[in-house]
């Protein structure tokens, strides 16, 4: 069967899947609608919770990163998996004790401020938002290069099943979707994985395997080292960049993770406290199991990449290569007319040289870094199926991740802004309808940036992590870990964050700033690390100098500290 | 809520805190960014140190140290709630 047939059945089974599982578990009530009533066992929550944050970027984008990035790619590594210890350990629990519906609701509560309230439904919105986008581009190339639909209405599909389930279930529906989600990745992601492994090095286990020898004798890591600096690119496993711009990245990202609102409110679903810890570190495992994975799938596709195509006659290239060029994520131009595709680095001054000499006259291959966990089991020769099934797994990925951001989204206009704010009379029902109108709004809106989308998918989610970093993180921190902190310290800190951040964003990316300009190295993904440095010593400053927050506040503070009683 | 009970839980919470997140800053900006170059020295199994620190090691510790927090807190919490039965008995 052909590859676009394998990709209708595995993808409209999945899909029946999903829809199957979402009209099981609809929800009745807000609390079912927002915190799937509270009921989640915490390996059940885990599991969704890695579907839920394991997104587009992570299943499509993040080996196709490190295959370009080589070491400096560690950066998403690190971030998107670290920020769960700061999770486990620095909120969860805590936010679990609290046991409210949303993160605006805690920051509501604990600044004693509906202007505290609303600044934290302006981030929640707007890091939601960011992030969602890059989640309806993924869906987009998935399924225009594989059921050979356009992207625009490749979006469009993944839309309308968005808009099915997210509506229907709320959060009940989409934590058992998302628990079937993750099977569907996990599988997807590592059955190519295991199968490329074995057959470069002849370890089926691809975290061994990257570390593996080829059939030729030398170390994996040893020969993309060698295939690299041959074609004037960096060296693949060294660093090659300034240390500064990587730690601030990194820690943008591990901060960001722990302050995304769509992921905590995942840990406000389990019963107790001490699950809402366990439920982290199962989490991070379902997680760890991808990402230990993918800088194998990186290492392995980049040495494919090369060995397949470089100075190759483009007659003879295998099938994939022109299936990929149709979409235009692949794109060749034969510059010196010799009929062979040269891939090097024509940026580099020694290498220009050098191809000058080879009778090169520039880079001729353009690769979108997105397709390349999509291509791997093409390039690898790996059967049909397999590759349908990478297809079914990216998009369970875009769809889970959309689906739980698009929650955060309604809940802030149906909760934070109606209920608790602009409308506190309204029944549970009406706030229920609302909750689904507004998630039909965000899915529609989400789609419109999907096909115009402002970067390449892992990029646009970069940024939700640095407006996450510099506010959330700071003021849910200083809420459970300070009593001193009041509403004036907590506002000014997330505006002066957020302001800070987007502001560095917005200059760098739209309005022509250039990388010498950078604060010290810093790069826009990076920077909400220092966002978050200036909201701290704001929040902090401004406390000192305004009113202590009243008694009940102190009282709030110690008892999201005290773990339950047991008896 | 405020007794020598939950004063001293707190306590013991931030001193997990303050091991553990030592430990989580050492695997990861540590051992895999800023002294990287001196690890890819060592070479082990296949990989240069600092890289394996980076892309796979630093992640195996993360998980663990989130389930040994779950453990030490099991532990605190049991024996709080029985210094606060036994207060109350």
């Amino acid at each position: 069967m052909s590859i676009q047939t394998w990709s209708f059945i595995i993808v409209g089974v999945t899909f029946a899947l999903y829809i199957y599982v979402a009209i099981k578990s609809r929800a009745g009530n807000t609390s079912e609608f927002y915190v799937a009533g509270k009921g989640v066992h915490p390996v059940v929550n885990g599991m969704a919770t890695a579907a839920d944050w394991m997104s587009a970027a992570s299943f499509i984008s993040m080996a196709g990163l490190i295959a370009f990035m080589g070491y400096q790619g560690s950066q998403y590594l690190l971030g998107w998996t670290g920020g769960y210890v700061l999770l486990a350990l620095l909120l969860a629990p805590y936010l679990r004790k609290f046991g409210k519906f949303t993160v605006p609701d805690f920051i509501g509560d604990r600044y004693y401020s509906q202007t505290a309230r609303v600044v934290a439904v302006v981030c929640a919105l707007f890091v939601s938002f960011t992030y969602v986008v890059g989640q309806m581009k993924g869906v987009g190339v998935a399924f225009s290069r594989f059921l050979e639909i356009p992207f625009t209405w490749g979006v469009v599909i993944g839309v309308g099943i968005v808009f099915f389930y997210a509506v229907l279930g709320g959060m009940k529906g989409i934590t058992y979707t998302q628990v079937a989600q993750y099977c569907v990745l996990i599988f997807a992601y590592l059955v190519p994985a295991i199968f490329i492994s074995a057959l470069m090095v002849g370890n089926p286990i691809p975290q061994f395997g990257l570390g593996g020898t080829l059939e030729d004798g030398t170390p994996l890591l040893v020969k993309l080292d060698q295939l690299c600096v041959d074609l004037g690119f960096n060296e693949y496993t060294t660093s090659h960049r300034g240390k500064m711009d990587l730690f601030f990245v990194t820690a943008a990202l591990m901060l960001g993770t722990a302050g995304l609102p769509h992921v905590i409110v995942r840990f406000f679903t389990v019963k107790r406290v001490t699950d809402a810890r366990k439920s982290a570190g199962w989490a991070l495992l379902f997680i760890a199991i991808l990402y230990t994975t993918a800088p194998a799938i990186a290492a392995f596709a980049r040495t494919n990449l090369i060995e397949t195509v470089n100075n190759q006659p483009y007659t003879e290239l295998p099938g994939w290569f022109e299936n990929w060029e149709q979409t235009g994520l692949l794109q060749f131009n034969d510059l010196n007319g010799d009929g062979n595709v040269q891939y090097y680095n024509d940026a580099n001054p020694e290498m220009i040289k050098t191809a000058d000499e080879l009778g090169w006259s520039g880079n001729e291959l353009v690769v979108d870094r997105d397709i390349m966990v999509l291509a791997n089991p093409e390039i690898a020769k790996l059967p049909n199926w397999v590759i349908a099934l990478v297809v079914a797994g990216g998009l369970a990925a875009a769809l889970s991740t959309a689906a739980g951001l698009l929650l955060v989204i309604s809940s802030s206009v149906s909760h934070d802004l109606m209920k608790k704010w602009l409308m506190p009379d309204i029944s549970d029902k009406t706030e229920l309808r609302i909750a689904r109108i507004a998630i039909a709004v965000a899915v529609v809106v989400a789609g419109y940036f999907g096909i115009n989308p402002p970067g390449f998918v892992a990029e646009v989610v970069a940024w939700a992590f640095g407006m996450a970093a510099a506010t959330f993180f700071p003021a849910i921190l200083l809420g459970i870990f300070t009593k001193r902190m009041n509403m004036y310290g907590a506002i000014s800190g997330m505006a002066v964050g957020l302001a800070f951040t987007g502001i560095y964003i917005v200059y760098f990316k739209y309005m022509g700033g250039t990388p010498d300009q950078y604060i010290w190295g810093i790069s826009p993904e990076g920077i909400g690390t220092l966002g978050m440095i200036i909201n701290f010593v704001v929040a902090i400053a401004i406390s000192r100098f305004t009113p202590p927050p009243p008694a009940h506040i102190s009282d709030l503070i110690d008892y999201v500290r005290t773990p339950e009683s047991t008896h | 809520m405020e007794n020598a009970h939950s004063k001293a839980y707190w306590r013991t919470n931030l001193k997990y805190l303050a091991i553990l997140l030592s430990i989580w800053f050492i695997v990861s900006y540590g051992c895999g960014i800023l002294l990287v170059e001196e690890l890819n020295q060592i070479e082990i199994g296949g990989f240069k140190l600092g890289f394996w620190f980076a892309q796979q090691g630093a992640i195996y510790v993360f998980v663990v140290l989130i389930f040994v927090y779950v453990r030490l807190m099991n532990k605190l919490d049991k024996s709080f709630s029985e210094a606060s039965n036994e207060d109350l008995q």
